[in-house]
């Protein structure tokens, strides 16, 4: 099979309509893409993840999963809900895009504003992003994303948003983008779940103003079949704090970025995920943090629990620029193998310039604790729930990183549940 | 209660025989206590009773109230009523400590067909009992046994063994790492549970532990079997003189 050449597409890509901006900027990301090609295997941050189905021109077929067995994700937590099915947005299963303390639009129709203040950010934070590491399924995202929201935050949002995504279409082929700007000051949570579509390219741009606080939780579906590639790009200014946690299960393939840059003093991220995996499942977290200002603090916990030939991979870096003084960075990524089949592929990077900073990183692979095992069975407990406690307990730290407990116990819950399911 | 007859025990890994026929019978509501050297069998015996992987029995039989131990998974056997109590209790972080009592409690009802407990009923139980132990809410609240003191590990053994009401009790080097007043207070925990019927086992090396819980029959054990059996003097002669004279006088 010829591979792909790393500097021209292999497929035309058509630009949807938009208006001057909008096809303005759209122009700009297909010149970065064609720029920098398609990702291939033989790339250095695609090495461990096969990126062939996410370039393809059409997706590999994924069959529908029925998730009646539960209540919808969040459903018990009083939000602004905006749904996409199939990657399209859905009015009649949205809410009215009107809160207290946020504008929320459609992008085609911020788009077709010539003034709109999405217009400075669209692409701009993907494009910060691919230096010096290049994301060329971002740069297709800006280039080829069919809808999204854009939400304006200029206080503390009334509530939090939720961005629902279905899965009706056993071919669809979803690219999103999402362009958030907090100002100064301004808090939003946005909560995202569901696998939106066969195969998900989805862009999430975050630029926050100082004392912005931006909270995500993203739980990705139970669709098996699916396909992800995720961005998010973050901005982050004085003492502005980021939180994001994201749950997955299930999935053939997802790649998920998470791209930080934190350009004021006293700013925090803090990025999470935990993922369960079994059989074909590959799931891929790529982390970049940049400290590009004083005294900041970024945590990434990173907790994957892998079994029946599962893989499970780890990219993430933390870069400390030369006036980054008094970072404190802190990265853990560790993989719980249920069997001798499954496997974690880790490469944690630290690249620190500044000479006054305490970073750690930590990267583990391991089986059940057997005695720990012994221990909850000598009480009693079953083999298949004592694994369960187990598992739970390895995920803990990254559940723990969801600072608001009613989202954090609805994460627990699910799992709680999944877990008794799947072992029974 | 507890049958053990000429148990014979190798390790998994290596071909090393560790239990060379331990012969051993505990009636109910009688306490017994097994001293003995380092190195002479008394944890594996307790191992061995509560079904930890890595070890081989290659003889012998284990039986509480005639069922088979050895033919049973660990779980199964504390639903028929055996407890270990560990020497090093295990800490299991992100999982409550009430969370685990009432997984615990309710998974060994279940296995023996009896109605799982409500979280009112079970709450009250465990306040009740952990107050006995001084145990704290906040203990209970915390992940099972992490940043516990040796002291608090211990009387968490104990609380776990309250709730779950075991027909057979053995208790591993409980005493070790405790202060004297800690090791009152586990004492006295053990004592509340002594009604005539449950037994026990305690393992240990010190005839102090043997002051506050007093045993009915004490056993000397010695490179993997039972040298000498006798009433409570048996252990007080072991603290005045040490082992060196018994094994020589077994030898």
């Amino acid at each position: 099979m010829p591979a792909t050449a790393l500097t021209e597409l292999d497929r035309e890509i058509t630009l949807p309509a938009a208006g001057v901006w909008g096809t303005k900027s759209r122009k700009d990301a297909l010149a970065r893409l064609t720029a920098m090609g398609l990702p291939n295997h033989r790339d250095e941050y695609w090495k461990y993840t096969r990126p062939e189905t996410l370039t393809s021109a059409t997706p590999t077929p994924a069959a529908i999963f029925d998730g009646n067995d539960e209540a919808p994700m969040f459903d018990a937590i009083d939000c602004l809900q905006i749904t996409f099915i199939d990657g399209v947005f859905d009015a009649d299963a949205s809410d009215d895009l009107e809160m207290a303390g946020v504008s929320i639009e459609r992008l085609a129709t911020a788009m077709e504003n010539d003034i709109h203040w999405a217009k400075d950010l669209y692409g701009t934070l993907e494009t910060n992003g691919q230096n010096p590491v290049q994301r060329p399924l971002a740069a297709l995202n800006s280039a080829t994303a069919t809808d999204g929201v854009v939400i304006h935050a200029t206080g503390q949002a009334a509530k939090p948003v939720l961005i629902r995504y279905l899965h009706q279409n056993e071919t669809s082929d979803a690219v999103l983008h999402h362009v958030i700007k907090l100002d100064d000051g301004a808090a939003l949570t946005v909560l995202e779940t569901g696998p939106a579509a066969a195969r998900l390219n989805k862009v999430m741009e975050v630029d926050q103003g100082n004392e912005a606080r931006f909270n995500h939780v993203c739980t990705q579906g139970r669709d098996h079949a699916r396909r992800a590639v995720t961005h998010i790009f973050a901005r982050l200014a004085t003492e502005s704090r980021f939180k994001s946690f994201t749950l997955t299960a299930n999935g053939v393939l997802t790649r998920n970025e998470c791209i930080i840059e934190i350009t004021g003093d006293d700013a925090f991220a803090h990025v999470a995920g935990a993922a369960l995996g079994d059989g074909d499942f590959h799931h891929d977290d790529t982390v970049f943090i940049t400290h590009d200002a004083v005294n900041c603090e970024s945590r990434q916990v990173f907790k994957k629990v892998l079994r029946n030939g599962a893989t499970g991979v780890f990219q993430g870096k933390i870069l400390v620029q030369p006036d980054a003084q008094k970072t404190d960075g802190y990265q853990i990524s560790q993989a719980l193998l249920l069997d001798d089949d499954s496997q974690f592929l880790a490469k944690p990077e630290l690249e620190i310039y500044a000479d006054d900073v305490a970073c750690s990183h930590g990267s583990t692979t391991g089986a059940i604790d057997e005695t720990a095992l012994f221990y909850l069975r000598s009480r009693g407990v079953e083999k298949d729930e004592a694994q369960d406690l187990l598992v739970l307990s390895f995920l803990a730290e990254a559940i723990g990183e969801i600072e608001d407990e009613v989202l954090a116990d609805e994460i627990q819950s699910r799992l709680e549940s999944w877990l008794k399911r799947h072992s029974s | 209660m507890l049958e053990i007859k000429n148990l014979q025990v190798s390790l998994e890994e290596e071909d090393k025989q560790i239990l060379k026929g331990v012969d051993l019978s505990i009636g109910e509501g009688e306490v017994h206590a097994i001293m003995g050297p380092n190195g002479s069998g008394k944890s594996t015996t307790s191992y061995v009773l509560s079904g930890k992987d890595g070890y081989e029995v290659t003889d012998g039989s284990a039986k509480l109230n005639g069922n088979d131990l050895l033919d049973m998974e660990p779980e199964e056997r504390a639903a028929a009523g055996l407890f270990l109590a560990f020497q090093y209790p295990v800490e299991i972080p992100g999982v409550g400590n009430m969370t685990f009592l009432r997984t615990a409690v309710n998974s060994q009802r279940k296995a023996r067909g009896e109605d799982e407990l409500s979280a009112g009923e079970f709450l009250k139980v465990v306040r009740e009992k952990a107050k006995a132990l001084k145990i704290d809410a906040d203990m209970l609240k915390r992940p099972v046994n992490v940043g516990f003191s040796g002291g608090e590990k211990k009387r968490n053994e104990i609380l776990q063994m309250a709730m779950l009401e075991p027909k057979m009790c053995v208790l591993d080097e409980t005493d070790s790492g405790l202060d004297v007043d800690a090791m009152k207070l586990v004492a006295e925990g053990v004592n509340a549970l002594r009604d005539g019927k449950r037994s026990f086992l305690v393992i240990t090396h010190y005839q102090r532990l043997l002051d506050h819980i007093k045993p009915d029959v004490v056993h000397i054990m010695a490179n993997g079997r039972i040298i000498k059996s006798g009433g409570p003097e048996l252990a007080l002669e072991v603290e005045n003189n040490g082992y060196a004279d018994l094994l020589e006088e077994t030898a």
